[in-house]
């Protein structure tokens, strides 16, 4: 069986007037499995969206090739688009039509039935809101419905462009679990995102972008693995003497002030166990290492998202 | 819900473009109607602009001209009473004041064989129809004269079949020359709106990745435009002849293909204008900028032939002229469509070039 996703060598540049030349995309490659939820993760301007429209046929790269199950994106054919499920960055609706017309709109496109339709917007929880016009709906809203359109094909594949983007902290919650579901049913799902915490909490492996280039992909867990970083447990200062911190530091580094005392631990399970047994987890704060301090390590360069 | 084998896919309906394109006509469709600035626009403001103009350029029942008599005129003894209200002033100053006020159309003065018109500059219209009435009334008795002269040579006789059993009445060149505007302005806006939003909100984008092709996609719309215009000409047509008294020709049914030749021509200027700009109201403005100076040099809200030369020579250029001339031959003179073919070519010439414009132009990318 063919991969969900082959890419070799991705170029797209852009010329603007003003701007000069931008690499959007330069040198792209990576593979994604079937059934796998594979994540682009870098922050705004990486290039991640130019590389999913590339993917998507929407946009043709100045050089390199894409495979969609098995097959190129270019030029278009219902056989290709019939698998594929694509949400976008701005939530595309017909106008003045209600949620549910717009739904059953896309179900005859994809030669679907009216219950999907109607099933597909259950799922997403808009049953309710069936007959509300789109451009009434909250953001949150729009975006389930946009992904209720994408799945309304029963894709193979779905393409998620920031779907979570400009969402509040519950909105996006709900659609995490929206996306694994997505996932559990045996749909290849690939995200982009500029959301760390969104990588990690969904994806089976990630890819990290930054400036046009794939820098690295693993597994959330891989990379920090990887890192092999310390992990930091703080608490505040005053429970135990100098000398003491200094043995349960066991030669590695301590920082304080702001009255925190901050241990950087390989062994945080013996470090933790000593300082409960003195009665001394005051303002315990622990904190592993995460995929900001992965994107730090790769690019070299802060996370801004 | 299920993840479909590939073997039960297979056995999927292929819905084909067939069915796309009428749901993408159904959807297309409801959304215009629901669209109240639409409905404004296509006709509401056409039908608001041909009563304003009409009560502008006198009511259509009034159709003989108001002439002011200096003195003794005889050529105006035999004046048909249906073309002629004809009444006296004493001095030529009293006369000219009364043009000014708008209470006449013309003047006429007899001074021995010379009959002096002065046509009404503030009602140029009513001014001119006035003037050229007087030509041929004086032309008529000058007949007369010369056939009682000479009663053995042949004298040419013109017989005209008028349209509506009387003189021109501002309706029959109102009714035309506003239809062709409004579908002109339902064109071009509709198509820079269309495709300006597109950019916004990126539908075509999304349709791209459906099984439904952009064609089909496209098709779809401007079905939907087409639609709009048979029905908007439909609407426009009946108010004007119930409304207005416009008497319509056998031959009106032609000018549902000019209205449909006419509305693929504004909508490829749409598509360039929508090219163009990048917000609705970049969108609006342009599509003011070429439908406004568009209406006046095609003589769409008074006669052409009223215009100076040079803005008749910039009409030639105008799809709209020739959408206007065309529409006022069939409807109103009911004259059959082989005798606008010149304006058709024209359309059709005028929306093949531009059509192929916007498609040079277009940035696919944006959309």
């Amino acid at each position: 069986m063919d991969a969900a996703i082959e890419v070799a060598d991705l170029r797209k540049t852009y010329r603007g007037r003003r701007t000069g030349e931008v690499r959007a995309v330069d040198g792209v490659s990576f593979r994604v499995e079937r059934g796998e939820f594979f994540g682009i993760l870098g922050p705004n301007g990486a290039g991640k969206t130019t590389t999913l429209e590339i993917v998507e046929g929407l946009r043709r790269p100045d050089s390199g090739e894409v495979r969609l199950l098995g097959r190129s994106p270019w030029p278009h054919s219902p056989e290709l688009t019939r698998r594929l499920g694509v949400q976008l960055q701005a939530s595309a609706f017909f106008e003045f039509l209600s949620a549910r017309e717009q739904i059953e709109t896309f179900a005859e496109l994809y030669g679907a039935s009216k219950a999907r339709a109607a099933e597909m917007l259950d799922l997403v929880g808009l049953t309710e809101h069936a007959n509300v016009r789109c451009e009434k709906l909250s953001g949150g809203q729009q975006q389930r419905l946009s992904i209720a359109c994408a799945l309304v094909g029963d894709p193979e594949l779905v393409f998620l462009d920031e779907p979570t983007a400009a969402l509040d902290p519950q909105a996006r919650r709900n659609l995490w679990d929206l996306m694994r579901g997505i996932n559990a049913e045996g749909r290849t799902v690939v995200l982009t995102t500029h959301y760390m915490e969104e990588a990690e909490a969904l994806c089976d492996r990630v890819a990290i972008m930054d400036a046009g280039k794939i820098k690295a992909v693993d597994s959330p867990a891989g990379f920090v693995r990887s890192l092999d970083a310390p992990t930091r447990v703080t608490v505040a200062a005053g429970q135990v003497s100098d000398e003491r911190i200094k043995e349960l530091a066991a030669g590695e580094a301590v920082t304080g002030g702001d009255g925190t005392v901050v241990f950087e631990t390989r062994d945080p399970r013996e470090l933790l166990t000593a300082l409960a047994s003195e009665g001394a987890l005051d303002g315990l704060a622990v904190r592993t290492a995460n995929l900001e301090d992965v994107f730090l390590h790769v690019t070299g360069r802060e996370w801004r998202a | 819900m299920s993840l479909d084998t590939a073997e039960t896919r297979t056995e999927r309906p292929q819905g084909g473009g067939r069915r796309a394109y009428l749901s993408l006509y159904k959807a297309l469709g409801r959304g215009w109607i629901r669209d109240r600035s639409q409905i404004f626009f296509t006709i509401l403001l056409p039908l608001m602009f041909m009563v304003l103009l009409a009560s502008v350029f006198g009511g259509g029942d009034t159709a003989a001209s108001r002439i002011v008599a200096v003195g003794d005129v005889a050529v105006l003894d035999g004046a048909d009473p249906e073309v002629f209200t004809v009444t006296g002033a004493s001095d030529l100053d009293e006369a000219l004041a009364m043009l000014r006020e708008g209470d006449a159309d013309a003047a006429v003065v007899q001074d021995g064989s010379t009959v002096r018109i002065y046509p009404s500059a503030t009602n140029s219209t009513s001014g001119a129809i006035a003037a050229g009435n007087l030509s041929a009334l004086v032309d008529d008795v000058n007949v007369e004269v010369l056939s009682a002269a000479a009663p053995n040579e042949p004298v040419l006789e013109t017989d005209i079949e008028q349209a509506d059993g009387g003189a021109l009445k501002p309706i029959q060149y109102l009714a035309p020359g506003i239809l062709a505007w409004g579908v002109a302005i339902t064109g071009v806006f509709g198509a820079a709106g269309t495709i300006v939003d597109w950019k916004r909100d990126k539908l075509l984008r999304r349709l791209r990745l459906t099984p439904a092709s952009v064609g089909t996609f496209l098709s779809a719309k401007v079905s939907v435009n087409l639609t709009v215009a048979v029905g908007q000409t439909a609407v426009f047509l009946a108010v004007a002849a119930l409304g207005f008294g416009l008497h319509l020709s056998a031959w009106t049914w032609f000018a549902v293909p000019l209205v449909l030749l006419g509305t693929l021509a504004f909508l490829a200027i749409g598509v360039v204008i929508g090219g163009v700009a990048q917000t609705s109201p970049a969108a609006a403005g342009l599509s003011n900028l070429v439908t406004m100076p568009m209406a006046f040099v095609s003589g769409a809200f008074y006669p052409l032939a009223l215009s100076p030369e040079w803005v008749q020579w910039i009409s030639y250029a105008s799809p709209m002229r020739y959408l206007n001339e065309a529409l006022q031959s069939v409807v109103v003179y009911g004259e059959p469509p082989s005798a606008v073919l010149p304006q058709i070519g024209f359309l059709a010439v005028f929306a093949a070039l531009v059509a192929l414009l916007s498609w040079k132009t277009f940035k696919f990318d944006e959309l």
